[in-house]
């Protein structure tokens, strides 16, 4: 059994200090020593896109980042995005436009649509098609992903204006 | 008196004959009727007293969970189908 | 029951927003990997390298050795099945094989076949532990593409598996486990009525169900006998059963809680995990948690089948068909079974046949056992056909459309297999797609072609329960036991709330447990909105009926005099609301739960057709679709944004089938693409918009004429593809995937 290693972090904005062995993934520290079982495990090899999260303002997939990696990092995941018992504009879009069907994919397109209208409030759909292209989707068809993003960036902006 | 359906590849015991009509209260009694004109039905569409694993019957077009306990009283048609799962 | 129609309903038809839904847009909503236990051991499972080969031996004895190894297993450590077949809701299952299938006794039938499991303090201590474990394989020759598994001479997977031609069985033992055969009219005199007559030959890889959650279970084997299983399952009912006689105990001593379900389209049916869980945590005395990496899902869970299909039509000039031949060979996969049953059923659903023969065969090979994947077969079959028919309409110069129309079946059509549809909207669809915008678009520039596709299942009806408490608040909470895997909980919320003239948000839908819940079987089959649906609604009829006689009781009155409409009890000129009587309910006699049980013996009959543009490169023989709409016959879409996400999702897990879906197999046997880099499914850069039209011909079966609306939509996308294809190129794609290299190597030929 390998020796664990402190690390200190700041996770959906409280400071978090962790043990992880050197194998363990962010993804795995997440959800099996932190709780936080939001982010998902599709692949576990960086395909799929299930256990996004943003890590310092970028989205990366926590599966194939070490926990060790995220020593005074800031991380945020899906369970950071509704504040103070509200849901975000992109969260009550997905649900309002049927954007999810069995629910495994949502924490991951969650969070890189967040991080795209982040980075781009007006995206086109082919924008939006291309940043969401690392998440994969079985059961929609992404025809309403697409679609819940397209009305939260309208919500975003109308709010914003 | 319903008319029975007999599979495809049953019709080497009942000389091409592909349909019959039967008096019968169900689909056991319907199948013994058959073996009684056609010997060798029932041991091709029955294990014991049931239907054979992967068979159901078909009636009126509406598939029965019922096997060989399924009515007949009102039956017009009677089919011996696959099973049908789903996805 | 009372049929409506649309413009009498206050909830079917509208969008609310699903239950479950904050849970699942904030990660709390609890999956089967999201499970965890004090005292917690985690499992892996070793997996044959080889495709087909004799285990002649299994030392465990290292691996027992490891420092935090709890538990090791092989299949010598579960009881012997013998040759029991069991009902398992969607048909039988001989128990020998299932049992093989989850932990390999005696031989192994493909590559990632479990032999072995450990269970230990964390997945990495198991992981060591599988490395210690020797197994001594004799290595055999694999056999794969299922026409090779047909010869002679191939390889022989199962001494004791002969061909079953209706209950005959082979003299010889054979890798062809079922042959079927149907008949319907003269064929011959149908080809020589026949102007024109068009035999093709196709073939379709194997491709996966591909849900984005693998497999997972935990089980806890508690001091008292109890087994307790948490899963992601289609359906716990059939988990109990199958657990059950696997590990050899009575069915009550197993409970199933079914976890939120990332997806499974049929391949969350059989078990896997779930005996092998209970079997560690049985021998290492603590809960057990296993779960599976993708590659294990790839190599050990089911595809659908890989098939090769021949169909041959005849007709005459003006277009109507006289007569069809198919013959179809379908991969069962390591062990019997699988959906040659309906794929013969379905190869000419579509189309009124005056004469026809359908053979199929069901041949073992050293794949993963094959499982159900959405219109288990349809797909295969309508491939073919579709691509026959779009022939004979290009050589007679006929409009596709009119030349299905033509032929489409209606009610008193009789099928190949032998019945006759009652009530069914094929027409209804194929005229939707006459009036609906894209038929009628142009579609202009080089390399670009439209494709018109038609496809049909079943659907099932099955076995469902449901109970429904009235609270006092004049809520009511409904616990049904069909597993939620894409909003079924609001659909099923829904029927409930049109029966009692409540709001959807009235109704608070759980999925229970198999000990709190009636017998329901699996969500699959498309059965649930409408059989579980129909246990719902006669639940609100019960509920209505207690409630006529707590007002009887408040005026004094015979129950027959009060009268109901929508959520108000009246008579005389009195009348009471829903939630003033259900407030009064402990006052006036007994609490208020409404039951239901059904078993609707019917099928419910989906037909679907869709549009494809496409546009093919012909420098690299990519396929982009540049427009796509699928239209199909709901009966009754009592949540349209649901219907249209079964819709749109199965119209793009078929235009990965068509396009780029298949397992890569080496000479070995072993599979080379078992990652979602190399396993190519649709991302959302590959599709467009999926634009739906949902008609509705109502089901009689049904009091709001639901009929089951999942699956369809997988059957037409293969076929529409390769037409549009064909009409954009002038190449015919007979074998999927129609992938840019297979297509490039066309265009060259051509």
């Amino acid at each position: 059994m390998s020796k664990k290693i402190h690390v200190t972090t700041t996770i959906n904005g409280e400071p978090i200090e962790f043990l992880c062995e050197a194998r363990h993934s962010l993804l795995e520290v997440l959800r099996d020593s932190l709780g936080l079982t939001g982010s998902k495990e599709g692949c576990n090899n960086g395909n799929c896109g299930a256990c996004t999260v943003m890590l310092n303002g970028v989205p990366v997939d926590s599966c194939l980042v070490l926990g060790v990696e995220v020593e005074g990092a800031t991380i945020e995941t899906v369970e950071g995005i509704a504040q103070n018992g509200e849901l975000h504009p992109i969260q009550q879009c997905f649900l309002e436009g049927a954007a999810l069907q069995c629910g495994i994919c949502t924490p991951g397109f969650l969070v890189a649509a967040k991080a795209l209208l982040e980075k781009n409030p007006h995206p086109s759909e082919e924008e939006i098609r291309f940043n969401l292209a690392g998440n994969l989707c079985r059961c929609t068809g992404y025809d309403k992903i697409v679609r819940s993003v397209q009305a939260a960036a309208s919500q975003l902006q109308e709010t914003t204006s | 008196m319903a008319t029975i359906f007999i599979p495809a590849q049953l019709k080497e015991l009942s000389s091409g004959i592909g349909h019959v009509d039967v008096a019968a209260d169900n689909v056991g009694e319907a199948i013994r009727q058959l073996d009684a004109r056609f010997p060798g039905m029932k041991q091709r569409l029955c294990a014991g007293d049931e239907l054979k694993p992967g068979l159901q019957v078909a009636i009126d077009g509406k598939m029965s969970s019922r096997g060989v306990l399924a009515k007949l009283d009102v039956a017009r048609e009677v089919h011996f189908l696959p099973v049908i799962g789903g996805g | 029951m009372k049929a409506a129609t649309s413009d009498e309903y206050k909830i079917l038809g509208t969008r609310p927003i699903r239950h479950d839904g904050a849970d699942k847009v904030t990660g709390k909503a609890k999956y089967g990997a999201d499970v965890q236990f004090a005292n917690l051991a985690h499992g892996k499972i070793l997996r044959s390298p080889h495709a087909h080969a004799r285990i002649k031996s299994i030392d465990t004895s290292a691996a027992e050795k490891v420092p935090g190894v709890f538990a090791v297993i092989t299949a010598n450590d579960f009881p012997d099945p013998q040759d029991k077949i069991a009902d398992l809701g969607e048909g039988p299952v001989t128990l020998s094989h299932l049992g093989s299938n989850v932990m390999a006794r005696g031989k192994v039938l493909y590559k990632g076949h479990a032999v072995a499991a450990v269970a230990a303090t964390s997945t990495h201590v198991a992981e060591q532990a599988l490395n210690l474990i020797q197994v001594d394989y004799e290595i055999l020759e694999p056999v794969l593409w299922v026409l090779d598994a047909m010869a002679e001479d191939a390889p022989l997977l199962h001494e004791n598996v002969f061909t079953d031609s209706m209950g005959e069985a082979s003299e010889k033992p054979s890798n062809i486990e079922k042959h079927l055969h149907f008949e319907k009219g003269d064929i011959e005199q149908g080809f020589a009525e026949a102007d024109i007559v068009i035999e093709r030959e196709f073939k379709t890889a194997s491709v996966h169900q591909g849900y984005i959650e693998p497999h997972v279970a935990t089980a806890d084997w508690n001091e008292d006998g109890q087994l307790r299983i948490w899963t992601s399952t289609q359906g716990s009912f059939t988990v109990r059963h199958q657990t059950a006689e696997l590990v050899g105990i009575p069915l009550s001593r197993v409970t199933v809680y079914p976890c939120e379900i990332g997806g499974g389209f049929g391949g969350k049916i059989a078990v896997y995990l779930q005996p092998v869980a209970a079997l560690l945590s049985r021998k290492s005395g603590r809960p057990v948690k296993l779960v599976m990496q993708r590659d294990e899902v790839f190599e050990g869970t089911g595809p659908t089948p890989g098939s090769f299909v021949r169909v041959k039509l005849g007709a005459k000039n003006d277009g109507t068909l006289t007569a069809g031949k198919a013959w179809i060979a379908f991969d069962a996969g390591a062990f019997p079974g699988g959906p040659i049953g309906p794929g013969c059923m379905c190869v000419f659903s579509c189309y009124d046949l005056p004469h026809a023969t359908v053979d199929g065969y069901n041949v073992c090979n050293n794949k993963p056992k094959t499982q159900a994947y959405r219109a288990p077969g349809s797909t295969h079959v309508a491939y073919a056909t579709e691509n026959v028919l779009d022939e004979i309409a290009g050589e007679l110069d006929l409009d596709p459309l009119d030349l299905r129309l033509k032929n489409a079946v209606k009610e008193g059509s009789r099928r190949v297999d032998g019945p006759v549809y009652p009530e069914i909207g094929c027409v209804e669809v194929l005229e939707a797609v006459k009036n609906s915008e894209h038929w009628n678009a142009p579609l202009e520039g080089p390399y670009r072609g439209r494709g018109l596709a038609l496809g049909f299942w079943f659907n099932c009806g099955l076995k469902s329960s449901a109970t429904a408490n009235v609270n006092t608040d004049g809520t009511v909470t409904l616990i049904e036991g069909s597993t939620d895997i894409g909003g079924s909980r609001t659909s099923l919320a829904m029927q409930l709330a049109e029966t009692l003239g409540l709001t959807a948000e009235e109704i608070h839908p759980q999925v229970a447990d198999t000990d709190s819940v009636g017998y329901t079987d699996v969500t699959g089959g498309s059965r649930v909105t409408f059989a579980t649906g129909l246990a719902v609604c006669k639940a609100g009829e019960d509920i209505q009926k207690q409630m006529r006689q707590q007002a009887a009781v408040l005026w004094d009155c015979d129950a027959n005099e009060i009268e109901i409409s929508g959520s108000t009890f009246s008579r005389n000129g009195n009348s009471i609301s829903f939630q003033e009587l259900a407030a009064k309910q402990l006052q006036l006699g007994e609490p208020i739960v409404g039951r239901a049980t059904v078993a609707p013996d019917c099928s419910t009959n989906g037909f679907g057709a869709h549009i494809a543009d496409v546009e093919v490169d012909p420098e690299t023989g990519k396929t982009t679709v540049l427009r796509y709409t699928a239209i199909q016959d709901a009966g009754k879409a009592i949540h349209p944004s649901y219907v249209e996400g079964q819709m749109q999702g199965g119209a793009v897990q078929g235009i990965g089938w068509a396009l780029n879906e298949e397992y890569f197999f080496g000479d070995a046997g072993d599979m080379k693409n078992a990652s979602f880099l190399d396993y190519r499914m649709p991302t959302c850069l590959d599709v467009p918009m999926i634009e739906t039209i949902i008609v509705e011909v109502p089901n009689p079966d049904h009091p709001f004429g639901v009929r089951g609306v999942g699956e369809t939509p997988i059957v037409p996308p293969p076929a529409a593809i390769t037409i549009a294809i064909h009409n954009a190129t002038g190449v015919y794609m007979r074998e999927l995937p129609a992938s840019p290299p297979r297509l490039w190597k066309a265009l060259q030929e051509a």
